[in-house]
């Protein structure tokens, strides 16, 4: 679109962030960005809901088996792996803020910039769970439901559980070569941390996605000062994205 | 003159464009279209198993839905069964109703292929009741007021161009056919006979017909109705035009307002839920299931959770149509406007108190108590209501044409199911009438004689808004009063039976209950009849009506300031908005002769109500 620069004077292309024009059936564009972010904010609640389903699953089954739910969390997971995905999740929600800001002020090389960064922790945490986390439990038959098939007894399992932060007592007796006694309802502690861990890096996997696309229209100058809807509404989700996980993980590995 | 100031029905240059301009479009009228046509095809379907399952009770033993083994002793009773049986192709004589179906029980074979059963007439009940609850739950009730009807509106009403999210909206239209393809995928492989509710455990576990597909479109389905919600909820926000305030909206648009935000708020629960139950039949995860040490009843408290809730997303709507029907064809100010408003907002909010009184033989006493209690709120605000629309048609001057007669119907029929509603909510007396037929004729005097009436009614007063043709009034008033009797006949004696026993979901009875189901099953031909009338009126308006004018009933709200059938953009020029919704003693109609509407005496208006 060919169109005069009034600031400047001079006959130039529009980018397109200062070309855009609502839908047809908006007044003008801040009641669109509004609605826009309306409509997102709705978005979330759906997502808060949905998560709240597995919270309540966690509730009730931690108020049925208190001190299985305890051990199972200590043996099973490694809070140190929990707190450095809590630490990139957070920082990428600080570094996404930062890319909206650099919309409004019209700087796209930041835009780009903490859009990277963003990515880069999302990549981390997803790398960590599933490398860290997920793979060594498939391996081990630490698994949901009827699937559970972890068993301590065997210097193999004795060995690789060694290296896992457990309590001082349990570690010794695994160190020990002496059969450490689950609980008898470990697999469902498992089921919830499978399926809710699962469902938000399912959440984590889609952010990665939209955040690529982000990037590629920062990339063809879609944002800029007036115009940045999307990004912000990126933003948002990804901020209910960390959210969900600063819940999941205190529930789950801290308990 | 632009395009977009031609009919949105109106055909474009070639047949190709034509389908194109449907199929792509962000036009809501068309998208409501094409809701209407997919509901209204799948109120059918549901309507089928209905009929055939009222069949198979006309007698204790069976009717239609035969055992196998019936057929084999009937067959080996000729000669011609008999050298058939020896030639080994009795899969062509097995249950007449679903031919060639058998049951996969999910032991294998030596060599590697599933067991099978053969189905018995009892589990061909079981699955007819579950595809027709399913069906008119999910795919026919839940989207039939919102999505089409809500959809062709509700912009209009509030003299917007279109909703606020055009794309989301096809793309909703679009999830709900796919999700209607997983549940017909589901019907192809032979169904499934857990009831629409698929309670734990029986649905992780029974390996009958293909679950997972049933429940996958059940979750697939709930984000076209959030996808909906979300859109209605923004469009309301942002889109009315200028100088409406929330007190010049249509109750209509109050209710699908107060939908919408259950719709939001509750479907999300709904859909974990049903995604736990894939988890639990694909990966086993055991949450759901007592064998390995999880609980049942959790499901039964996400479940109801979100479907409670859904109660209200299917009759709200309902309550929407009436207030308008009743102003538009009482030519009087509704009675009662903020009450009504509010009603829906308080019913919206109760709804997520009262779940687990679906419960009561299941969940702790004490909490019981506390939901029995709170279910009797429910009560106040729906009361409100009714009383406001019968108040409205005090000293009204009545116009006794067809959706003036369905709003009649649904005061009458809504309200023996709301009264029906506190004996339920009683601790003492639902420990009787819990799993009867009283809870089947209550609920259906609710979401059939509420919902569906009013949506009938509805269908009736803005058909000729959206095809710009007008429909038969003769024949779609004896078509309402057959339905109208059938319905009655046919639940009526289901409260009877339901005092006396008669549980629900069961594919027989004891012999004395056989009159009571044979006068349920006439009833239900004359269901049948009313509606197939009904359907062939609208074809006939359709292909040879009169055409509309733009305000044929002498309304007062938005939509009859557009042409019958409306623009593409709605309205030539964006509406001034100069009155209220329902100011039917100080205002003359919209393309109406003043002679034909002559506004009331102002005086007497003042003596009648004190005020105006």
């Amino acid at each position: 679109m060919t169109a005069v620069d009034t600031q400047h004077g001079d006959k130039r292309e529009l980018l397109p962030y200062e070309a855009y024009v609502p839908g047809h059936h908006w007044r003008n564009a801040e009641d669109e960005a509004e609605g826009a972010k309306l409509g997102m904010w709705l978005f979330l609640s759906t997502e808060v809901l949905l998560f709240a389903g597995f919270f309540c699953a966690y509730a009730a089954f931690r108020l049925m088996y208190p001190e299985n739910w305890h051990s199972a969390s200590a043996y099973y997971l490694n809070w140190k792996i929990g707190a450095a995905n809590t630490v990139v999740l957070l920082l990428s929600s600080f570094t996404i803020v930062l890319a909206i800001r650099a919309a409004q002020q019209g700087r796209r090389g930041m835009i780009m910039i903490n859009l990277i960064i963003t990515q880069i922790c999302a990549l981390f945490f997803l790398v960590v769970k599933i490398g860290w986390e997920y793979i060594p439990k498939i391996e081990k038959g630490k698994l949901p439901g009827a699937w559970f098939s972890y068993s301590p007894h065997g210097g193999e399992h004795a060995a690789v559980e060694a290296g896992q932060t457990i309590m001082p007592a349990a570690a010794a007796v695994a160190e020990n070569g002496v059969a450490f006694v689950p609980g008898a309802h470990d697999h469902i502690f498992l089921s919830v941390y499978w399926i809710s861990t699962a469902t938000h890096g399912f959440h984590v996997f889609v952010g990665v996605l939209v955040i690529f696309w982000a990037m590629w229209k920062t990339a063809k100058f879609h944002y800029g000062p007036n115009h940045y809807t999307s990004l912000e509404n990126i933003g948002l989700y990804w901020h209910l994205v960390d959210v969900i996980w600063i819940f999941l993980f205190p529930l789950l590995y801290l308990v | 003159m632009s395009h977009h100031d031609v009919p949105y029905l109106a055909p474009k240059d070639n047949i190709w464009q034509t389908i194109m301009s449907w199929v792509v479009t962000y036009d809501h009228k068309k998208i409501g279209v094409m809701y209407l046509c997919a509901v209204l095809l799948m109120f059918f379907l549901g309507g089928v198993f209905a009929l055939a399952l009222r069949m198979e009770l006309w007698e204790p033993h069976k009717t239609v839905m035969v055992d196998e083994a019936g057929e084999v002793v009937a067959i080996a009773g000729t000669p011609e069964g008999t050298a058939a049986l020896e030639a080994g192709a009795t899969t062509e004589e097995r249950g007449r109703f679903f031919p060639n179906i058998e049951l996969i029980t999910g032991e294998r074979n030596d060599d590697g292929s599933f067991k099978t059963e053969p189905i018995t007439g009892n589990n061909i009940y079981n699955r007819s009741f579950t595809l027709h609850g399913t069906i008119m739950v999910f795919l026919f009730i839940i989207p039939s007021v919102p999505a089409a009807l809500g959809n062709i509106f509700l912009p209009i009403m509030l003299g917007a161009k279109d909703v606020a999210f055009p794309r989301l909206n096809l793309a909703s239209w679009y999830v709900y056919i796919f999700g209607g393809i997983f549940a017909l995928w589901s019907l192809l492989q032979g169904g499934v006979e857990t009831g629409w509710t698929f309670y734990t455990p029986y649905s992780s576990t029974t390996n009958w017909g293909d679950v997972t597909a049933m429940v996958l479109a059940a979750f697939i389905l709930g984000f076209s109705s959030i996808f909906t919600g979300m859109n209605f909820i923004v469009t309301v926000h942002k889109l009315r035009v200028p100088g409406m305030g929330w007190f010049d909206m249509p109750l209509f648009v109050w209710a699908i307002y107060a939908t919408a935000i259950i719709q939001v708020l509750a479907t999300p629960v709904l859909g974990i839920t049903l995604l736990m139950i894939v988890f639990e039949r694909l990966f086993q995860i055991g949450i759901f299931d007592p064998a390995l040490g999880g609980d049942p009843v959790l499901y039964q408290h996400f479940f109801w959770f979100y479907s409670h809730p859904a109660v209200y997303i299917m009759i709200l709507p309902g309550f929407g149509i009436v207030s308008e029907l009743l102003s538009v064809h009482c030519r009087k100010k509704i009675f009662g406007y903020k009450a009504i408003a509010f009603s829906s907002i308080a019913i919206a909010a109760i709804s997520f108190l009262v779940w687990a009184h679906h419960m009561f033989t299941a969940a702790s006493p004490a909490a019981n108590v506390v939901f029995s209690a709170l279910t009797f709120l429910v009560a106040i605000p729906t009361a409100i209501k009714v009383f406001n629309w019968v108040s409205t048609m005090y000293k009204a001057s009545i116009v006794w044409n067809t959706p003036m007669l369905y709003s009649a119907f649904f005061l009458f029929c809504f309200t023996i199911g709301g009264l029906t509603g506190p004996p339920l909510a009683t601790l003492s007396t639902d420990i009787h009438l819990h799993d009867t037929y009283f809870v089947v004729a209550h609920f259906h005097y609710v979401m059939m004689g509420g919902t569906v009436l009013a949506f009938i009614g509805g269908m009736h007063h803005w058909w000729p808004k959206f095809t710009g043709k007008m429909y038969n009034e003769f024949w779609a008033s004896v078509a309402g009063w057959i339905v109208f009797v059938g319905f009655n006949v046919t639940f009526f004696i289901q409260f009877f039976m339901g005092t006396q026993g008669m549980p629900r979901r069961y594919a027989t009875y004891l012999e004395h209950f056989e009159l009571m189901h044979q006068i349920s099953t006439f009833g239900s031909w004359l269901l049948g009849i009313g509606f197939m009338i009904h359907l062939l009126v609208f074809v006939q308006s359709l292909v040879s009506g009169r055409k509309a004018g733009a305000n044929p009933w002498g309304g007062l709200t938005l939509e009859w300031y557009a042409e019958s059938p409306p623009l593409e953009h709605n309205f030539e020029h964006e509406p001034v908005l100069t009155h209220g919704p329902y100011d039917y003693d100080t205002v003359v109609p919209p393309h109406v002769d003043p002679e034909e509407y002559p506004l009331p005496d102002q005086d007497e208006v003042q003596r009648v109500h004190g005020t105006h």
